[in-house]
């Protein structure tokens, strides 16, 4: 899977609390969750992100809560992947179960602008920053994990018979 | 090279002799929990794999308790959902109001949790119960859903960072300042995707109470588990709520650890995390005048009976300062009419506090004790990130039962031992 867009940076430990606060909780439409997405951290976002774009980010993102809304209202933003230094383990879980793409790449994550337009092929594993040239190089996910992605979540997987 | 205690209960439940570090497996799980927020998401997820049952109506709960009872319109709906799919697949285990408490107060004083099973549920706090020798993780609601409908859930085995304790905790406080003195030590990413292994000759020292608060707050530093070694206490605890039959798993001699961190417990003192993270963990000597605007005693961390005792002893007899609002939950109904029963709600009351129904509430800030802009909120609850208990001009400092009590006395962040004249 290739992924093209203009990156959004955020830095270290975005929780899932601002990513969507909980007084939005009473619902899991994914578009209503994406109205407010990144609200409490950036009130741009939801105006600014384009489909395709990726979230930059530093370390521990999506820390707090279990809630699976949060990945939920990022990939209904349009976000097509998130880039960060490290993710908190259940917001990994949960992005890899609803299908939304995560890489972690330290260096990427430091070295990318807000703005620039990235290339991620998940299949090779290679990050380019069109804008600056530089190419990065991750640990592909193996293939199950990346189906699974591709096929929109664990349980559309299992559904068409994939797992 | 031997195994920690959270290896030999998932290389069990997999059916593995061994299991290292890193290893993908699939374990069978003992118990399946979602609550109002994380189960109607898992609800449609399980609709799509066109089953028509659950893998053991007698292992999976849901408990309504976090905009319980309903707030609104859409958390009415979504308690509706919760109720609907319960009553058509028959689950056993299901708390709605009059019933319910917080999820991770309610599951241990229910008996449903034991010691080495392994729990999955849709709620990150679901590491309580590491605190009675389970292993037990929070996960997203599609790991609840397939939990739900095949029993198992694939895991990567943690490495862990053992916390060796010694000591005795001194007066006035509690297992709440021990986390939160750990989670400034490590940070808020210190044991990402670790476990956290408590043990040492301190352990005898801690309470339940303790014990399932610290537990709690591991996923504050990022942990996947924090897990402490079954004693005598663990298996009275478990006998007294009717629990399963324990299985004690003990970690090897030999098992290997990422990092070994001693924790004195009679060197701990009243500590306060700051905004907006709990690794901001502060002890008096460097914290000045800070006025509050709310306290708030109760949550999954501490509300329980012990909890609410240390508060009352620091209340009783005292008023809560001018322009404070103080708001206690007790986390279950257990707890509520137990503590009605020893007096502590008319202590509560006569100092001023307001009493409220079991709910996670303001702890998310989903009601019952919103703040505005500007506001500052003394809490014992677990999370202090920007906008967590309303407005993100808003403040949570995050503290014990005890400390968060004598700061409802004087209406500045204040140690429990400043209040009641304790000399250390």
């Amino acid at each position: 899977m290739k992924y093209e867009g203009k990156a959004i940076k955020y830095s270290d430990n975005v929780d899932t609390d601002v990513i969507i606060p909980a007084r939005y909780l009473n619902t899991s439409e994914p578009e209503q969750l994406a109205a407010h997405c990144m609200e409490d951290l950036d009130k741009t976002f939801v105006s600014r992100v384009k489909r395709g774009d990726m979230i930059v980010a530093g370390q521990n993102f999506g820390c707090g809560s279990s809630r699976e809304h949060a990945p939920i209202a990022i990939k209904a933003s349009g976000i097509s992947i998130v880039i960060a230094k490290s993710f908190a383990r259940i917001f990994y879980r949960n992005a890899i179960n609803i299908g939304l793409a995560i890489v972690e790449c330290p260096e990427a994550a430091e070295d990318i602008n807000e703005g620039d337009t990235i290339r991620a092929d998940m299949d090779s594993g290679i990050i380019k920053n069109l804008t600056s040239g530089k190419e990065y190089k991750t640990q592909p996910f193996p293939e199950f994990i990346q189906n699974i992605i591709e096929n929109g979540g664990l349980m559309n997987s299992a559904e068409k018979g994939i797992l | 090279m031997g195994m920690t205690m959270t290896q030999k209960i998932l290389a069990h439940h997999a059916g593995l002799d061994t299991v290292q570090a890193g290893q993908l497996i699939l374990a069978n799980l003992d118990l399946v929990l979602g609550n109002d927020i994380t189960s109607p998401v898992a609800i449609k997820e399980f609709a799509k794999l066109g089953k028509d049952s659950v893998f053991d109506k007698n292992k999976i709960t849901m408990v309504m308790d976090h905009f319980a009872p309903n707030k609104d319109i859409k958390a009415a709906q979504q308690c509706k959902m919760c109720r609907d799919f319960c009553i058509e697949k028959d689950i056993a285990h299901f708390y709605d109001v009059g019933k319910m408490g917080i999820e991770h107060a309610l599951l241990p004083e229910k008996g449903l949790v034991t010691a080495g099973d392994v729990v999955i549920g849709a709620d990150s706090h679901t590491c309580t119960y590491g605190a009675l020798g389970a292993f037990s993780t929070g996960v997203g609601s599609t790991d609840m859903a397939f939990g739900m409908a095949s029993g198992k859930a694939w895991f990567k085995v943690p490495s862990a960072i053992k916390i060796n304790l010694t000591g005795s905790l001194r007066k006035y406080v509690s297992g709440k300042d021990v986390i939160l003195t750990l989670i400034g030590k490590i940070g808020v990413d210190g044991a990402l995707y670790k476990s956290l292994e408590f043990d040492g000759e301190g352990l005898k020292a801690l309470s339940a109470s303790d014990r399932l608060c610290i537990s709690n707050m591991a996923i504050e530093a990022g942990a996947k588990n924090g897990i402490f070694a079954v004693d005598e206490l663990t298996l009275e605890y478990l006998k007294n709520h009717g629990a399963g039959e324990p299985t004690v798993y003990k970690a090897d001699d030999d098992a290997e650890y990422d990092e070994v961190i001693d924790i004195n417990l009679s060197e701990i003192e009243p500590t306060v995390a700051f905004p907006h993270l709990p690794e901001n963990a502060r002890t008096f000597s460097n914290i000045d005048i800070i006025r509050i605007n709310q306290a708030v005693i109760g949550s999954c961390t501490n509300g329980r009976l012990e909890d609410l005792i240390a508060a009352a002893e620091i209340l009783k007899g005292r008023k809560c300062a001018e322009n404070v609002r103080v708001i206690v939950i007790p986390a279950t109904q257990q707890i509520y009419l137990d503590a009605l029963r020893m007096g502590l709600i008319e202590i509560f009351i006569e100092a001023g506090a307001v009493v409220s129904t079991p709910t996670c509430g303001p702890c998310l800030g989903g009601y019952m004790g919103i703040l505005a802009e500007g506001e500052r909120a003394i809490a014992t609850t677990n999370r202090n990130f920007v906008g967590r208990m309303g407005h993100t001009g808003s403040e949570v400092y995050l503290a014990s039962p005890a400390t968060a009590a004598a700061s409802a006395v004087t209406g500045i962040i204040t140690s429990p031992w400043e209040v009641m004249n304790y000399e250390v």
